[in-house]
Parts: C-alpha cells; structure tokens; sequence
C-alpha cells in the first residue's frame, strides 16, 4: 500500500483534532480532540520512521505517549475542578482569564 | 611694589560685620548701626594710614599688594586672589570709605524709626566691601566679584522697602540692566584671556602692546558696555531713575558718590587698552557726550527732587566718561571729577534727604518752596553742593567740570568742537536744572499743605552733610592745585607726554565760557520757575512731555527689547507645547490605540486562542513552504 496514504489519513485526524477544538464547547470533547491531534502527530512519525528505515520517529511517539499520559492527568484535574466549582464543562464559561 | 598686610582687613572689616548682623538677627537690632558705622570708621582709618604710608614713599614703591590666596589655578589660567593699593585705587578707597562713613552716620539718624534699621546696615557694610574689593582688585577677575558684589549690595538697597511692589520692581529693573553690562565685562576678561592669557591688570598691561587692534577694540567695546550698565550711561541708563526708590542715604553713597562710577573706575583702570584703540575710546566719548546731554534734558523735566538729582548724576557721570576718552590727561580729569563729584552730590542728595525728612516723605518739588527759612543748615550746605555742580569759582566743580570741558575742545578738530560744544551745552542745561531744583526748593512761596512741619534736621544728619559741603568747597582747589592729581595719578595714567600739546582754547576763555552758560542757564532757570503751581501743568511743549518721560528710554527698552523678547518667548512657549509636547503626546497617543486594538484579541476564550494559535501555524507553515519553494 502506499505510504502517503498513511499521510493522509494522519493530516485527516490532525485536522478533525483541530476543528474539534476550535467548534467545541465541551471541555472533555475538546480535550478528546487535542488527543485526536496528538495521536496523528503520533501517527506521521511512525510513518516517516518506516520510510526512512530508522526507529527515530517510533522513539519520538513514544515520548508523546508519556507526554499525552501527564498531560491527561493534570488537565482532566482541571476539568474536574472547574466542573465542581461552576457546575459546566463548557470552555466559553471559563473565560475568567480575560478579567 | 612692597607687600603689605593690612589691606586685606579693609576688606573683610565690613564682610564680617555685614554677615554678623545678618546672621545675629534681631538679637544685634540695639547696637547694630553703631557697630556698622564703627567698622565703616575704621575702614576709613586704615585708609587714611595707607594714604600717609604710601605719600611717605616715592615712584614705584607707591603700589603696594598683598596675596591672600592662590585663588584659581587651572591649566594655564593662574588667578591669585591679590590686592593692589596703588595711586589710582587710593583714591577710591579713601572716598568710598570716607563718605560712606559719613552716610553710616547720617543714616543711624535718617533710619530711626525703620524697625530694619539694622539689615540697612549690614547691607551697607556689605557695599562698602564689595566697593572696596573692586577697586582694590589686581586683576579682572577678582574685580569682577566686586563688581558683582556692589550689584547685589545696590539690588538689596533699592528694594530695600520691597513691601512695594513698586520698589521692587525698580529693584529688579536696576539689576537686570546691570546684568547686560556685567556680561560685556565677562565678555572682555574672556577676550583677554584668549589674547594674553592671563586676567592680571600687569598681564594685560604687558600684553597689550604686542595684541592685535580689533582684540583691543573688542575689548576695549564689552568694557565700554560694562561701565555703561554700572554707570547707567546710554544705552542702559534707565535704572538709575527708578533706583531712587532706595532710601536717600543709599542714593547718596551707592547711585552718586561710589557704585555709579565704578564704570568710570573700570575704563581708567583700563587705560592701556583704550590707549591702544582709537576707535574704543571714540565710542567711549559718543557714549559720553549722549549721557551728559541725555541726563541734562531728562533732568530739566523732574518734579520729584530725588530723580533730577539722579538725572544730574546720570549727566555728571558722562562728563566723566567723555573725560576718559579723550586720552591719557583725560583719565585724570575724570577722576578729578568723580571725586569733587562725590562730594557735592553726595552733599545734595543727604541734603535732599534732610527736606524729605522735614516734609514728611513728600519728594514732588512742586510741593515745596520757600524751604530756605525752616531749614537753614540744610538750605546753606545744599547750595554749596548747587554752586560746586555749577562750575562757579573756587567751588569743587570749576576745577574739575571746566577741566573737561577744555580737554574736550582741545580734542582737535570737528571732533574737539562737537565734544566741547556737547560739554558747555550740558553745562548750561546743568546750571538750568541745578538752579530748578534750589529754586523749587528752597526759595519762592510756600507751596506745601498745612498738615506739613518742615523743620531742620538733628545733629547726626546735618553734620555729615556739613563735611561734605566743606568737601565741595574746597576738594577742587586742594586736588588741582599744582594738578596735584594730574601728577599723583601719572603713574597709572601716563599723562604727561600729552602736557602741552596744541590747545584749541586757553583754559581762562573756556573757563569765561563755561562761566557765561552756565549764568544764562541759571538766570532762565529763575525767571521760568519763580513761580510755579502746586500741580505739574499738562499742556507742555511735546519736548517736555518727552523729558518728562526719561526721553521714551523706557518706552525704546519696551518696544524694541522687552516685546521682541516676549514674542520670543511666547513662539518658544508654543513651540514647545505644540512641538515637542505634540510629539511625546503622539507617541503615546499611537501606542495606546494601537495596544487598544490588540487588547480585543485577549478576549478570554480558550477557543479562540486555539484559532489564533492554528492561523500562526498555518501562516507558518505557509510561509516555510513559499520560501522553500
């Protein structure tokens, strides 16, 4: 099968990813969507460490892995605090940061 | 020159008794007048002894000095801080010190009832300091401190009744017109130090022959310009008017007798430089041949007794300066004439004191008359002083005024018929404004309101007045005869290869002259003003109304100084508040809308960010792409 289409599909996530976050109010959709992003990010290194026939972009996933894991942690801590707190998960109510 | 270690007390004598009282305050108010005339006494002995000290010598050991300190030594400028007692600055000593002790005297009895009776007096010790650093100064600079000092000292005194507002703006006025003078005289130490490096009068002494002409006459010129604000002598004479608002013994002593002629001072001192300028000392003379002539008018047109006194002091001090630049025999005249001056103007202003003092203040002449008969001593003394300024022999004036007024016949030439013309028609106009002043004064009909008291003055006031008059009686014959001065001041002013040059006029036709003016000008005098009106009359000739108002000088000073500079400094204003604020006020005025602009994208939505975020992406993306391409 052809590689690009590897591309491909992983430019198709990223952008879903991003358009996620940007229509979304949802704190956990938009969440799962920087997720979707991470994961095509994860899969384009894959794809260019089989092209290239090393292991440097299968090492690189890996570190986003850890990365996405730490990242999972602290911001559903996050979620969960403002949702105790304003009773919403909705991002556009956090806007706090603007006054 | 021997040294000599006293000369530095007559100095600091009057400096520590002025910053004693000063700083004493009100504890020193029951002794302070006595201790400034003590001191002021004292400074006229120690005068006195160097007087007899230095006849006792002979030629070249009469100049004496005395180093106190090594006052500034930077590269090549070395200015010790020096005092030089010669023949020329004996004089001045011993006037400055002699009237002014008079006038400490005379004003402990004039101040009495004036609760500062005794920062007067340390103001006036503080003068006689000033006065007397100046003419004991061995360079320019050091002069120049004294010369400031006595600006301060005369600003001080004019205002010295600053409770009116009036009084202190003549204050201010005579202070401003000074400081265009004292930058002429910083203008010419600058000069002469690029041209001789040094600002010693020895140095510049030395240096002068070897300089080129224009340096002379550029320094010769901000000299000039110098000894006309100090001397108020045209174009800055209009403060001496308005300084008469300083009480009369300060007019006496500072604006008649001593400060005044310090300009005159300044030019014989500088008798090398305008030797080696003929066009310096040609603007010297035009400058005092206008001021005799300008201080006459203006004088014929004064009610107030203490201004045309002023106006004649104006007059007198441009005869002086009209002396100084007719050459060396000149410089002698001049100061022959400074001293006979000091003593009848002196003598008249404390005797225009003493009438104000029986008249309840009142100075408008037109409110006397017939004053003669209350005030016999003061009537007797004033006149003494009245036929000394006249030129009539054997009083003071004949023997200096008509000296002048030959040598500046004997200037050759037109030049010498235009200076002796200008010089015998201020003598004329002299003897109509001087014969005005007595008339008004003291003979005619009683003009003043009965509320008035006129009455003598005591003891401690007319006695001064008494010396003075016996000085304007008898200075002029002791001072010239055998030209006692003339050879006495030789070593300074090198007059005696002038003596015997070709003379226009034989000094008795000049002196028949002088005489005949000066009885026209007097009898006019009479006959105009044996009676006059109580109240200035208004439908005057416009040359009166011109008289009236000092010739437009003040007017002139507004129209062509004052308003220019105004609108100059009104242009700046603006500019500045346009201009310069405008600018600053732009820069903040962009920065602001600009980040007002930027503050809308921080609008606190995480969505938006992100947006923000994917379009920098992308547009760098894109831009890595199109430049790769």
């Amino acid at each position: 099968m052809d590689i690009a289409n590897y591309l491909y599909l992983s430019a198709a996530l990223f952008t879903i990813g991003a358009v996620g976050v940007i229509v979304r109010r949802n704190a956990i959709v938009v969440f799962m969507c920087v997720e979707l992003m991470l994961n095509a990010a994860n899969l384009a290194f894959v794809t260019f460490s089989r092209l290239n026939g090393n292991l440097d972009g299968q090492v690189a996933s890996f570190f986003t892995m850890v990365v996405a894991a730490c990242e999972v942690v602290v911001g559903l801590a996050i979620i969960v605090t403002i949702f105790r707190s304003r009773r919403s998960a909705s991002v556009d109510d956090a806007s706090l940061l603007k006054r | 020159m021997k040294a000599n270690n006293y000369l530095v007390y007559l100095i600091a004598l009057p400096l520590f008794s002025a910053a004693l009282l000063l700083l004493l305050g009100r504890i020193a108010d029951k002794w302070g007048h006595l201790l400034a005339t003590l001191v002021s006494a004292s400074t006229f002995a120690i005068g006195a002894y160097e007087f007899f000290a230095m006849r006792s010598r002979s030629g070249v050991d009469r100049a004496i000095t005395q180093h106190v300190i090594q006052w500034i030594s930077v590269g090549t400028l070395k200015v010790d801080g020096a005092l030089l007692l010669d023949q020329l600055s004996i004089c001045f000593v011993l006037l400055i010190t002699g009237v002014g002790t008079l006038i400490h005297i005379y004003s402990i009895s004039y101040m009495e009832h004036d609760e500062n009776r005794r920062r007067f007096f340390a103001y006036l010790n503080l003068f006689i300091a000033a006065m007397l650093l100046l003419v004991l100064a061995d360079s320019y600079l050091s002069l120049y401190v004294g010369w400031e000092g006595v600006g301060l000292a005369s600003y001080l005194l004019i205002g010295f009744w600053n409770q009116r507002p009036a009084y202190a703006t003549a204050a201010k006025k005579a202070f401003v017109a000074n400081r265009v003078g004292d930058v002429g005289l910083s203008l010419a130490i600058i000069i002469a130090f690029t041209q001789f490096g040094t600002v010693s009068f020895a140095g510049v002494k030395a240096g002068a022959p070897h300089a080129s002409s224009a340096a002379l006459t550029a320094i010769g010129a901000m000299l000039l310009l110098a000894a006309a604000g100090k001397s108020a002598q045209f174009p800055l004479q209009s403060w001496l008017g308005d300084a008469m608002a300083g009480p009369t013994p300060v007019s006496a002593l500072i604006h008649a007798a001593t400060m005044v002629t310090a300009g005159v001072y300044l030019i014989t001192r500088s008798n090398f430089i305008f030797d080696a300028s003929s066009t310096a000392r040609l603007l010297v003379v035009i400058v005092g041949a206008i001021t005799l002539l300008f201080g006459a008018i203006i004088g014929t047109a004064k009610d107030d007794i203490k201004k045309a006194l002023a106006a004649s002091t104006m007059s007198q001090i441009g005869y002086m300066i009209l002396a100084t630049g007719l050459g060396p025999i000149g410089y002698a005249f001049a100061i022959l004439h400074l001293l006979t001056h000091g003593f009848f103007k002196a003598g008249m202003f404390l005797g225009a004191g003493s009438v104000m003092h029986g008249m309840d203040d009142e100075v408008n002449m037109r409110r006397y008359g017939g004053l003669a008969k209350f005030m016999p001593i003061t009537a007797i003394t004033f006149g003494f002083g009245y036929l000394a300024i006249l030129g009539i022999p054997p009083f003071a004036g004949f023997y200096s005024k008509d000296k002048i007024i030959e040598t500046a016949f004997n200037a050759g030439g037109n030049k010498g018929w235009i200076l002796g013309g200008a010089a015998l028609l201020g003598a004329a106009i002299t003897a109509f404004y001087m014969t005005r002043v007595v008339v008004l004064t003291f003979i005619g009909a009683k003009r003043w309101d009965s509320m008035a008291h006129p009455h003598e003055s005591p003891l401690l006031m007319w006695l001064p007045m008494a010396i003075l008059a016996i000085g304007s009686v008898t200075s002029g014959f002791l001072l010239s005869s055998g030209s006692a001065l003339v050879h006495w001041l030789q070593p300074i002013v090198n007059a005696g290869n002038v003596e015997g040059g070709k003379e226009l006029m034989k000094p008795l036709t000049v002196s028949l002259l002088a005489l005949g003016v000066v009885v026209i000008g007097a009898g006019a005098a009479i006959i105009k003003y044996r009676t006059v009106a109580s109240e200035a009359p208004s439908n005057i000739s416009i040359f009166t109304k011109a008289a009236r108002k000092d010739l437009y000088q003040d007017s002139f000073n507004e129209a062509v100084l004052m308003r220019p500079g105004q609108g100059l400094t009104d242009t700046l204003v603006k500019t500045d508040h346009n201009l310069i604020d405008g600018a600053v006020r732009g820069v903040g005025w962009t920065l602001n809308t600009i980040s007002s602009a930027a503050r809308s994208i921080q609008n606190g939505y995480v969505r938006s960010y992100a947006l923000i975020m994917v379009l920098g992406t992308l547009a760098l993306v894109a831009t890595v792409w199109l430049v790769t391409l």
